[in-house]
């Protein structure tokens, strides 16, 4: 195509008019609330007892969720194989060669907890069109608000966990994931899985609490004993056991901005399923390119400008000049 | 300038029959999904939440409807009125493609009796690429109906109404270029909030840009591809000399958008994953062979004056959107461990309804209504 130098003008000018919205800041990771409540789950305590799945279906009214059940039959046992629309909790595991040992990465075997993490900087609060996912301003708690999600499943998209789970079986389904037990939290109760952890192995504090607590454990030597609280981290209650060789990294502590359920291991992370996740959150990188192009509606404000000026030029004269000629030959 | 005409003939052909078919048996699925929920006849999981009918329906088909919007810049705004005559028959197909693109969304939509929510300015979450998208997306579907009525209107004759919406045109077809630069670039976006889950090879910040040039590349061929295609049915003369030059304004896009992708795999230390010998790695070097291969025809004057060729470009670079999109939404994509997502029959079947219906209206429309005008240009335009 070959511009004429008005046209080649318009365009750079066009150009020009994106360009210089271009400059928005970054936009970075946001700050845990000082209030913000926790967990941490130490895999290496952590019995397998499941109770805490009971717990947690019990909590939050959950329905069985067999993956066993005789053709026709109704169900007997709740047997999930990973978190879904009908289970919020799951207690995996993670075994390698002969699974002889508990807590080595060969030849061993252990136990992974996998739900909501309550990310800091959440991205299915960023994702979602309509506000339907929320974080507690004081507790961090990032809530489901199922009488405004449209059902888009964007949140379940872009969840680094792959956490919220949509009903699809239902004609009229919703988003279902960890809420924290926020209910039971409004009533002074503890959530439902550590209510019912008989070992400590999830552990409930503020988020605060619950980092120096782990930065304890890690800081132990292997085979000394500890005294192990139970249920919340000041508690009266303690479980003693023989300290196992932690990974020596808090998960949870910066995966993603950081998050508010943390981990705590003998075997590598990533072999336990926990995605390996830089410390930008995939939020902030989102909203900083969706900012940058959509800051104060600024260069889409211009954009239009320009547009309309010049369509109105090329447009009307063109309507003007079929008319003339109409006009001609009548 | 030559007048458009309505092609005339009868409707219920044969090819009109089959389409009206499968446009039926799209239907009567629709009519299961909302009785039983998606999961009875998609395969969508908590693994792949999002599937054909976002990917397809929506990402690829409004990207094939982009021929309304590549025209409009043309024509409009870089002021080529030679190419006028191709603007309705793309308007068109651009209508239907961004109708049905709408339509999938309410059926994929889990809750869409709460979609009125997006409208509700205390409600909505301005960070949302999604609520962009949505937004911009209905917003255009209903800015392409104002700029299509002057068709509906000369056909019934309504002069006071058809007066009053040339006055306002102008207007209708800037928004008509604002809205698709917008949310077409957005759809790229969408995927930026999936950080670590898509593949390096997909996953960069320029991914809006890339959205766009390349929705641009897919305009300017669908108008190229059906207009062959129109031609061939109808047994009408192709505007070939107007093709030709059409091809070597995309030569530029094409170059542009090839230039960017590369140098952003370079610039991110990503391009080896290409080699890989992996699914991921294979579908990157069809995706970018499809978008080279058009590239090299097209820089051939002898190639962009025959017919098969520049036919041969236009289907390449429509692949090539295609695979691109589905690279970045699908096979780039990390799921949930354990899963995997090819989309069910019914569910393939909804699609394959959607576009008989796209179809059937097109070819109501060119038969009834004032949309496609032939072959005038044959001796004007070839110089």
């Amino acid at each position: 195509m070959s511009l004429d130098r008005r046209n080649f003008l318009k365009l750079t000018g066009g150009a020009a008019v994106l360009g210089a919205a271009g400059t928005a800041e970054a936009r970075p990771n946001k700050e845990p609330s000082p209030d913000a409540v926790g967990m941490l789950y130490d895999a290496t305590i952590c019995i397998g007892c499941k109770a805490c799945m009971a717990g947690c279906k019990e909590a939050n009214d959950m329905p069985i969720d067999s993956n066993l059940a005789e053709p026709g039959q109704p169900p007997i046992w709740d047997t999930p194989i990973d978190i879904s629309d009908k289970t919020l909790n799951i207690i995996k595991v993670y075994k390698q060669g002969s699974a002889e040992v508990k807590d080595r990465e060969f030849d061993g075997f252990s136990f992974i907890k996998r739900h909501c993490m309550h990310c800091v900087d959440a991205v299915c609060i960023s994702v979602c069109p309509v506000n339907a996912m929320r974080k507690n301003p004081v507790t961090g708690v990032v809530t489901y608000h199922p009488e405004v999600c449209i059902g888009c499943r964007y949140c379940a998209f872009a969840c680094p966990y792959n956490v919220p789970a949509y009903e699809f079986e239902k004609p009229l389904g919703q988003i279902r994931k960890c809420q924290f037990c926020d209910h039971r939290l409004k009533q002074g109760q503890l959530p439902g899985c550590v209510e019912h952890c008989p070992t400590g192995a999830s552990l409930f504090g503020t988020r605060k609490q619950i980092l120096e607590e782990a930065r304890r454990r890690l800081s132990m030597r292997p085979g000394e004993e500890y005294e192990y609280p139970m249920q919340t981290v000041d508690s009266p209650h303690k479980h003693v056991a023989t300290v196992k060789q932690y990974q020596p990294y808090i998960y949870g502590e910066k995966e993603g901005g950081g998050t508010q359920v943390m981990m705590l291991a003998a075997v590598p992370y990533d072999k336990l399923g926990l995605p390996n996740l830089p410390e930008k959150s995939a939020a902030s990188r989102s909203e900083t390119v969706q900012h940058t192009v959509y800051k104060g509606f600024l260069a889409p404000s211009l954009l239009l400008l320009f547009l309309l000026y010049i369509t109105n030029k090329t447009v009307r004269r063109e309507q003007h000049e079929e008319e003339r000629k109409q006009l001609e030959e009548e | 300038m030559s007048i458009p005409q309505p092609l005339g003939g009868p409707i219920w052909t044969k090819p009109f029959k089959v389409f009206a078919v499968f446009a039926a048996i799209g239907l009567t699925l629709i009519a299961i999904r909302f009785i039983y929920g998606l999961g009875a006849i998609t395969n969508m999981s908590n693994g792949y939440p999002m599937g054909l009918w976002i990917v397809f329906d929506l990402v690829i088909g409004t990207a094939f409807a982009c021929g309304g919007y590549a025209l409009a810049i043309t024509v409009y705004i870089a002021n080529r009125w030679e190419y006028h005559d191709l603007v309705r028959p793309a308007l068109m197909t651009s209508v239907f493609g961004y109708t049905l693109g709408g339509i999938a969304v309410l059926l994929d939509l889990g809750r869409y009796w709460n979609a009125y929510n997006i409208f509700l300015p205390w409600q909505v979450n301005p960070n949302s690429v999604m609520l962009e998208l949505a937004v911009c997306v209905l917003l255009y579907i209903g800015v392409l109906w104002l700029e299509f009525l002057p068709t509906l209107l000369e056909k019934i004759g309504f002069k006071k109404g058809l007066h009053f919406v040339n006055h306002l045109l102008f207007v209708f077809i800037a928004l008509g270029v604002w809205l698709p630069t917008m949310h077409q670039s957005s759809m790229g976006s969408m995927l930026i909030a999936l950080g670590a889950k898509v593949s390096p090879l997909w996953q960069t910040d320029l991914l809006p840009l890339l959205f766009l040039l390349s929705a641009l590349i897919m305009g300017f061929s669908v108008v190229i591809f059906e207009g062959a295609l129109s031609a061939m049915g109808f047994w009408k003369p192709m505007e070939t000399p107007l093709f030709i030059r059409l091809a070597r304004i995309i030569r530029w896009v094409l170059a542009a958008f090839l230039i960017i992708r590369l140098s952003d795999l370079i610039g991110r230390g990503y391009l080896g994953l290409a080699f890989n010998g992996d699914l991921r790695g294979n579908m990157f070097l069809l995706e970018t062979a499809l978008f080279a291969l058009p590239l090299y025809i097209l820089a051939s004057y002898k190639h962009r004056e025959n017919r098969q060729m520049l036919f041969i470009a236009a289907s390449s670079m429509l692949f090539a959107g295609i695979v691109l999109r589905f690279n970045a939404f699908l096979v780039g994509f990390s799921p949930r461990p354990g899963y995997v997502y090819f989309p069910a029959a019914t569910e393939i079947m909804v699609s394959i309804g959607m576009i008989s219906l796209e179809i059937l209206a097109f070819l109501y429309f060119v038969k009834r209504f004032p949309v496609l005008s032939f072959g005038e240009h044959q001796t004007k335009t070839a110089q």
